[in-house]
């Protein structure tokens, strides 16, 4: 790794971690507990997921050496940053790694460039300009160069802040939930150029959230840290379909996860349909990328499926779909349905509606879902 | 008489405005963002200056200048002099009772940077110097500029201190404030008067002159 910013760093295959820290707990009052997680990312996407107070930003800020673990050890490739055993503790400015905060932190008192080109005060003016230019190009930014933060909108202000951490060429990245005040189309927009950028440079990506959404939509690899420990690590597939843990159930709250492919994207409605595999059954779903002809996951709950027992009209959701009941059965006070309509969708119902439409196995009826109801997954 | 006093003493209100610069920006900066557990112990010491009278400011500076003391016969190894009752004995006494003017607002306008911007200068690659010049100094300027206008007009209007210190040696550490009081002690209103007026108009200048840039304050702050 190179570490005076003459040169590009390059790109590490493999971060290891292994970080334990006494935190204080979360507010005033919080019981204090001890973060020990021990993993390894490779280059790609790498989700930290977990609610808030989980101890993730810690995790982030051991890594950028922005706070000091009580003990552990942290490596990139074989450069080691942090070594409690080894006394080692590389300073932050000398560790090469990008990160992205929750607040961006733009220096406000620097125009767009300015802030882009902070990063580079090693290279001469040539070489700093060139590599400006180049990464406010692929991020769509060119235009505000000459504006101040302030002057901006809030989802160029997230433009600016990645450019201004990738344009040093970190040897990994880190995101702290730096999506979670946008707008969906304006967000897949931008995870689609740090896609394109990392397609490119194939860094570490750890990228910290608590929305369920941006698991499903960027992860190769999810881990679910709880209360300062690692509960889970796998592909969002995976660790959803063993939901043994509370936050683990939070992620895998869909009862209905469908396969299909986009048909059509239609942007300025900011949404688009996808039909299901193996069925003529099209959903219109959400925008979240732009190109088409790709494989998706649809998830839907069950508690947000209607049911008709007539062909509805007048509804403002565009999701209707024809079936009939295969099985019927009642759990506490929810009644399950499963309905057949070339795929099998699960639907909970009150004991009241049941009773009230009349349904048994072999009604005839029609699945109403908004389009907000359902949601992308991968 | 008049305008050696008024030269004597903007001499004597830039150099310790400067010198004051050069101890309060590091000192100011280490307010701000040390976590050190006797902090609180040196800010005391900061904030001295404003509650002592300026006669015990003055006589224990001047019995640590002294000949018998320590620092003082240090002093006089080196130089063959002495502090007392000199130029330069004004000048330290003169930064140590304007060093609050000049470290509180430095410390207080580096302390509401957002501590954010430091490490995200610092994942940059930027050194500590390197942040400290680029992201703490230019959003901190105006309690900068607060901090050196402060020390520069307190030194110009200080009269105890310089009393203790320099004694009234025209020339040597004769300030306008001690030529004004030397001036009523021998009944010369008019010139007492004349000598006022001016510091009064120097100071309210100067005071104009801080707010007028303070209320344009992002171009002071950003536009160079």
């Amino acid at each position: 790794m190179v570490v005076n910013g003459s040169e590009s760093a390059v790109p590490a295959h493999e971060v290891s971690i292994h970080v334990q820290k006494r935190l204080p707990g979360a507010g005033n009052g919080g019981t204090p507990f001890q973060l020990d997680v021990r993993f390894t990312i490779a280059a790609g996407f790498t989700i930290l997921f977990g609610t808030s107070g989980a101890g993730k930003t810690t995790v982030l800020d051991c890594i950028a050496g922005l706070q000091k673990p009580n003990s552990g050890r942290i490596s990139v490739d074989n450069v080691t940053l942090f070594d409690s055993a080894k006394g080692i503790d590389l300073p932050a400015c000398r560790r090469h790694i990008g990160y992205l905060f929750q607040t961006l932190a733009l220096f406000p008192h620097m125009t767009v460039r300015q802030n882009i080109d902070y990063g580079l005060s090693a290279l001469d003016r040539r070489e700093r300009d060139g590599r400006t230019s180049q990464i406010a190009e692929s991020f769509g930014i060119s235009g505000l160069c000459d504006r101040r933060p302030s002057a901006i909108s809030g989802g160029e202000r997230q433009r600016v802040a990645l450019a201004r951490a990738l344009v040093t060429r970190p040897c990994a990245l880190l995101l702290d939930e730096p999506l979670t005040a946008l707008d969906a189309v304006t967000k897949t927009r931008i995870l689609e150029d740090l896609r394109r950028w990392n397609d490119r440079h194939a860094v570490p990506i750890l990228y910290v959230t608590h929305q369920r959404e941006e698991v499903y939509a960027l992860g190769n690899r999810v881990m679910v840290l709880e209360a300062g420990k690692l509960i889970a690590d796998g592909t969002p597939h995976q660790v959803l379909t063993r939901p043994q843990f509370e936050s683990v159930a939070q992620l895998a709250g869909f009862e209905n996860i469908v396969e299909g492919s986009v048909v059509a994207s239609h942007p300025e409605q900011g949404t688009m349909t996808c039909r299901i595999t193996g069925t003529s059954v099209c959903l219109e779903v959400p925008l979240s990328r732009v190109d088409t002809e790709r494989p998706v996951r649809v998830g839907v709950r069950a508690g947000d499926i209607l049911v008709a027992t007539s062909p509805p009209q007048g509804l403002s959701a565009r999701n209707v779909i024809a079936g009939s009941i295969v099985s019927l059965r009642q759990q506490d006070v929810t009644v399950i349905a499963e309905v057949d309509c070339g795929t099998t969708f699960v639907v909970h119902l009150t004991p009241g509606a049941r009773n009230s439409l009349g349904l048994k196995v072999g009604t005839q009826l029609w699945l109403v879902a908004k389009t907000y109801s359902c949601h992308i997954l991968q | 008489m008049i305008l050696q006093a008024l030269s004597l003493t903007l001499r004597l209100a830039v150099l310790v405005s400067v010198i004051l610069m050069a101890i309060g920006l590091p000192l100011g900066y280490w307010l701000a963002s040390s976590r050190c557990r006797w902090k609180f112990v040196v800010e005391a010491i900061v904030s001295l200056p404003i509650v002592l009278p300026p006669t015990v400011l003055g006589f224990y500076v001047l019995v640590a200048i002294g000949p018998l003391s320590p620092l003082g016969r240090w002093y006089h190894s080196i130089t063959g002099g002495s502090l007392a009752f000199t130029f330069r004995g004004l000048v330290l006494g003169s930064i140590l009772y304007s060093l609050p003017f000049a470290v509180q607002p430095i410390a207080a306008s580096f302390a509401s940077v957002d501590r954010k911007l430091l490490e995200a200068s610092s994942t940059l690659g930027a050194s500590r110097w390197r942040t400290f010049w680029r992201i703490v100094f230019p959003l901190g300027f105006p309690g900068v500029l607060t901090g050196f206008v402060l020390s520069f007009a307190h030194t110009l209007g200080e009269f105890g201190v310089v009393l203790m210190i320099g004694g009234n040696i025209p020339g040597a550490t004769q300030t306008v404030s001690i030529l004004i009081y030397d001036q009523v002690q021998s009944l010369n209103y008019a010139i007492a008067n004349r000598t006022a007026l001016l510091l009064l108009l120097l100071c309210f200048g100067l005071l104009t002159l801080l707010y007028g840039l303070r209320r344009r304050g992002r171009w002071v702050l950003w536009g160079w």
